[in-house]
């Protein structure tokens, strides 16, 4: 534990970084994952090809190698970013935004089909329809399995500071492990903790947003 | 015994053809003799280390399975280098033949561990010896001293003369390592980047997203001799990181043995043949003189 005490500053430091690349990556994440759900219910083939294909290269392409070939691999194309923290964002919102694709697409299909009916009777477009019709539905059947992705995106950004390079809360276990090799447990203890304070709250949150906007059928 | 000396004569045919296909890769290494002979009759105390892992004919060593020349692991999952080498020779007094040992992957966080928890009879994972380590475990050797050095892209754009420099660029490590730790207690300002393997490091250092690379210099040196359009060793190194075998704490009977071991092999030449087969093969390196062994 004393390691951890005397080290708070660089815990907060690396905490921080951990919830920023987090949000940062959830936001992105939400926007390009709706853009591609609507891209797969679209009526227009050429899109809901483009979105399926997205989903099925990125979600079957294990986040350590997305990560590798944002690092490493579009450098090659001369595609670089300013720094490492910023190719991590990249990085995990590209692959978070596939399962988002998949959640809020399955939330559009348990929308009624006469929504959708009625929504293009009183003349709205399917950019309008889904937009102001069926989206908002479709978020609040979908707030728990959104919520489980934000968890899961939490943690996977360990990978960013476990091997590319991002100074946040999981690069800082190894080298307290080796500044305090009596105290190894603790640390990696202490650090899995700090993932907590911010994923057991989220669950909370999570289930507090269910139930305010859950739809009464 | 007939089979022993069979699979030893087979483990040295090994061994030189091992030498010929990294010599092939650029650099004259000699191919060694071969390896320490298995001993046929041991005999040690009753209750020992030695005595236990004699009776078995087997032990579990730890060792890295991601550094060139030192302990790297091959495809069919049997690592190569100066490490295994030398475990190899200590397992060879032991009686007990390489086919005999089984290799763990030990990383630098999960040594100390694994040899308190027994996981591993003793570990030579380019170990460096120092005084909170010793407190937890002891360490035999040491068999080998490196240096923290600096790798640059080649030509040294920056001009990167040495250990001062290093506050000035962007310097790459690996997270949890001795040398990342040295830059971060002695140049805290520094702009470090760190990743989990030095290949990663080197990567990097191509793309230009980092300016240079410092760890052990034996380590830099294998990248600059498989490279050697991209990268150049600065050839300054400003520590001294003596590699020592890992055992469990209190051992001292084991411990003794390990140090008349090496330093067995410092004179009989076996020692010098096993850097030549392995890390002097990548480098192209002379064998250095070899360290004296501290018995602490």
């Amino acid at each position: 534990m004393q390691a951890l005490l005397d080290n708070l500053d660089r815990l907060w430091s690396g905490f921080l970084t951990t919830l920023g690349m987090s949000v940062a990556a959830a936001v992105i994440a939400t926007i390009l994952g709706t853009i591609l759900a609507a891209f797969r219910v679209s009526p227009l083939p050429p899109l809901r090809a483009l979105g399926a294909t997205y989903v099925q290269l990125v979600r079957n392409t294990p986040l350590t190698a997305v990560f590798f070939i944002v690092i490493f691999g579009l450098p090659a194309v001369d595609v670089t970013f300013q720094n490492f923290f910023i190719a991590a964002i990249v990085a995990l919102s590209v692959y978070t935004a596939a399962f988002v694709c998949e959640v809020v697409r399955s939330g559009i299909n348990s929308v009624s089909t006469g929504q959708a009916e009625a929504a293009r009777a009183i003349g709205l477009t399917f950019g309008q329809s889904l937009r102001d019709v069926v989206l908002p539905q479709a978020f609040r059947s979908v707030v728990p399995p959104l919520g489980n992705l934000w968890i899961a995106l939490v943690k996977n950004s360990a990978i960013a500071g476990g091997g590319f390079a991002v100074a946040d809360i999981a690069q800082l276990a190894p080298s307290l492990a080796r500044d305090n090799p009596a105290q190894v447990l603790a640390i990696f203890g202490g650090i899995a903790l700090a993932y907590m304070v911010i994923t057991v709250p989220s669950g909370i949150a999570v289930g507090v947003i269910e139930r305010r906007t859950a739809i009464l059928r | 015994m007939r089979v022993r000396r069979l699979t030893a004569a087979c483990a040295a045919l090994g061994l030189v053809a091992l030498a010929g296909c990294s010599s092939e890769a650029g650099n004259d290494a000699t191919a060694p003799d071969a390896t320490v002979p298995v001993e046929e009759e041991v005999q040690f105390d009753e209750g020992t280390t030695m005595a236990e892992l004699a009776e078995a004919g087997a032990i579990t060593v730890g060792t890295k399975f991601d550094q060139p020349g030192f302990g790297l692991v091959s495809p069919d999952g049997v690592p190569e280098g100066f490490d295994v080498e030398i475990a190899k020779i200590i397992a060879a007094k032991l009686g007990i033949a390489p086919e005999d040992i089984e290799w763990v992957e030990t990383i630098s966080a999960n040594r100390e561990p694994f040899l308190q928890q027994g996981q591993v009879d003793m570990v030579a994972a380019t170990y460096t010896i120092n005084d909170d380590r010793k407190e937890l475990i002891d360490f035999a050797g040491p068999y080998y001293v490196a240096g923290q050095d600096i790798m640059v892209a080649a030509g040294n754009p920056l001009g990167v003369e040495g250990e001062e420099s290093l506050a000035d660029i962007r310097v790459c490590s690996v997270n949890g390592s001795t040398p990342a730790g040295y830059v971060q207690e002695n140049y805290p300002d520094a702009d470090l980047t760190l990743f989990d393997e030095y290949s990663l490091c080197a990567e990097a250092l191509k793309n230009d997203q980092v300016d240079a690379v410092t760890t052990d210099n034996v380590i830099l040196t294998s990248f600059v001799a498989q490279d050697p359009e991209a990268f150049e060793l600065v050839d300054n190194p400003f520590t001294e990181e003596p590699y020592g075998i890992g055992i469990p704490k209190g051992d001292d009977d084991f411990r003794t043995f390990i140090n008349d071991v090496l330093e067995e092999s410092f004179e009989d030449g076996s020692w010098a043949a096993a850097w030549d087969a392995t890390a002097g093969a990548i480098t192209g390196a002379p064998a250095p003189e070899p360290p004296a062994v501290d018995r602490y």
